[in-house]
């Protein structure tokens, strides 16, 4: 949080820093900035986690039970959604979910206290965009594969009379296309209007209190004890943005698995 | 807002890393390690559907052999009813054979018995007679003096005997 003589920017939490200069690509400059460290911190805490599951017990410890219920979850998931055929999608959903619940997560950690800077990386249109290009690109691979041009056959709903094809047809398009941007703006949008809520209020306490005890009191206290509140609702938008999107990636696969 | 200020600058790093780190994602962790620990955890229901079966099955046999017992005991006890049943009337039968054997040398005897105890009546009847006849001609010649013939003695004896 920057303070810029008294003045709190919510917004400066989203600002992407450069800590290594790194290396340019085709006119970018590949540099390790502070959300590149926290994808590699959010996917390092993933993988041990995983690495508690990897025990391969029988009869399964706490953790390990932890780890199969993510696992069974997905698994689920993708059986109910898609049917058996869903399951060789289950690896790529299931890294989907872990990468932005972790990502999420992480973002939300309160390591504020020890002077680091929290970044939440689900929080950037850039990095949602990609994820939701990658399962939109899934999705039309797939679609495209099975189907050959019969895909297309999933515009046109079952029983349209024949004067609306052409109508529907130009409306499923609009509908299917704006997938991958619905997906992508989600995510970004759940957890930007979250994060800017918890500075904004966070901003109050600390303004209030500068203003003087009596401002403190009556405008500091009540807006901690709405950030309280906020933090467990937003850790919960954590949990259910990142379903949101496993859940719709796996309706998506259907479409493109099943037609229908 | 910075997500879309920086978008220009930024985009390059922002993708190449989340296509880094997703990827690693991806293969170490959705290929690599999710079908392990789904295969556990399948291969854990599998062992249990399969012990469940098992235990069907031994359920099965165990009621299979209790039947089988059962039968066999109603079996066992219905052959040793049998021969309790046919030894008791063998052995009634023998009591019957030797009660009769018994009674028929019983019977023997007695009507052998009964046969000596009418020839001796006869026999001490003949005597009496003879003595009475001998009496009665004695009586005679010594009373009357005539002489009576033995035979007529003895026949009116006899006749006498009979009224008592």
């Amino acid at each position: 949080m920057a303070t810029e003589e008294g003045k709190i920017d919510p917004m400066h939490q989203f600002e992407v820093q450069t800590i290594l200069e790194g290396f340019a690509l085709g006119g970018q400059q590949i540099a390790l900035t502070n959300s590149a460290v926290w994808m590699l911190v959010a996917v390092a805490g993933l993988w041990a986690f995983m690495l508690g599951g990897m025990k391969r017990e029988l009869v399964p410890g706490r953790w390990q039970m932890m780890v199969e219920g993510f696992t069974g979850f997905i698994d689920n998931m993708m059986e109910a959604n898609i049917g058996p055929a869903g399951r060789k999608y289950a690896p790529y959903v299931f890294s989907l979910f872990m990468f932005i619940l972790f990502s999420n997560i992480f973002g939300l950690l309160p390591v504020g206290v020890l002077g680091l800077h929290p970044f939440t990386v689900t929080s950037h249109l850039t990095v949602t965009g990609v994820l939701a290009i990658m399962s939109f690109s899934i999705v039309l691979i797939v679609g495209f594969a099975k189907h050959k041009l019969h895909f297309f056959s999933l515009f046109i709903p079952d029983g349209t009379p024949l004067p609306m094809i052409p109508f529907i047809f130009i409306v499923e398009l609009l509908s299917f296309l704006v997938r991958p941007f619905s997906l992508a703006l989600r995510l970004f949008v759940a957890m930007t209007a979250g994060h800017i809520l918890l500075k904004v209020l966070a901003g109050f306490v600390i303004n209030s209190s500068n203003a003087g005890a009596g401002y403190g009191v009556l405008v500091g206290i009540p807006s901690f004890a709405l950030m309280i509140g906020i933090s467990a609702l937003e850790l919960l938008v954590a949990v259910v943005q990142a379903y949101v999107f496993a859940l719709l990636t796996s309706l998506y696969i259907n479409d493109a698995e099943n037609l229908h | 807002m910075p997500q879309i200020d920086q978008i220009a600058l930024t985009y390059g790093s922002q993708i190449f890393w989340v296509l880094l780190t997703f990827g690693f994602t991806f293969i170490v962790i959705g290929l690599g390690m999710f079908p392990k620990i789904q295969g556990t955890v399948d291969a854990r229901d599998k062992r249990i559907a399969d012990d469940l079966e098992a235990a069907r099955t031994a359920n099965v046999t165990a009621d299979k052999l209790e039947e089988s017992y059962r039968v066999k005991m109603e079996n066992d006890r219905s052959d040793a009813q049998a021969l309790v049943e046919a030894s008791k009337a063998k052995a009634n039968a023998a009591a019957e054979k030797r009660k009769n054997k018994a009674n028929a040398d019983i019977a023997a005897k007695v009507a052998t018995a009964e046969a000596d105890i009418r020839a001796r009546a006869g026999e001490a009847l003949k005597e009496i007679e003879t003595v009475s006849a001998e009496v009665a001609q004695d009586m005679v010649a010594k009373i009357s003096g005539a002489k009576v013939t033995k035979a007529a003695a003895l026949k009116e004896a006899k006749a006498a005997l009979k009224h008592g």
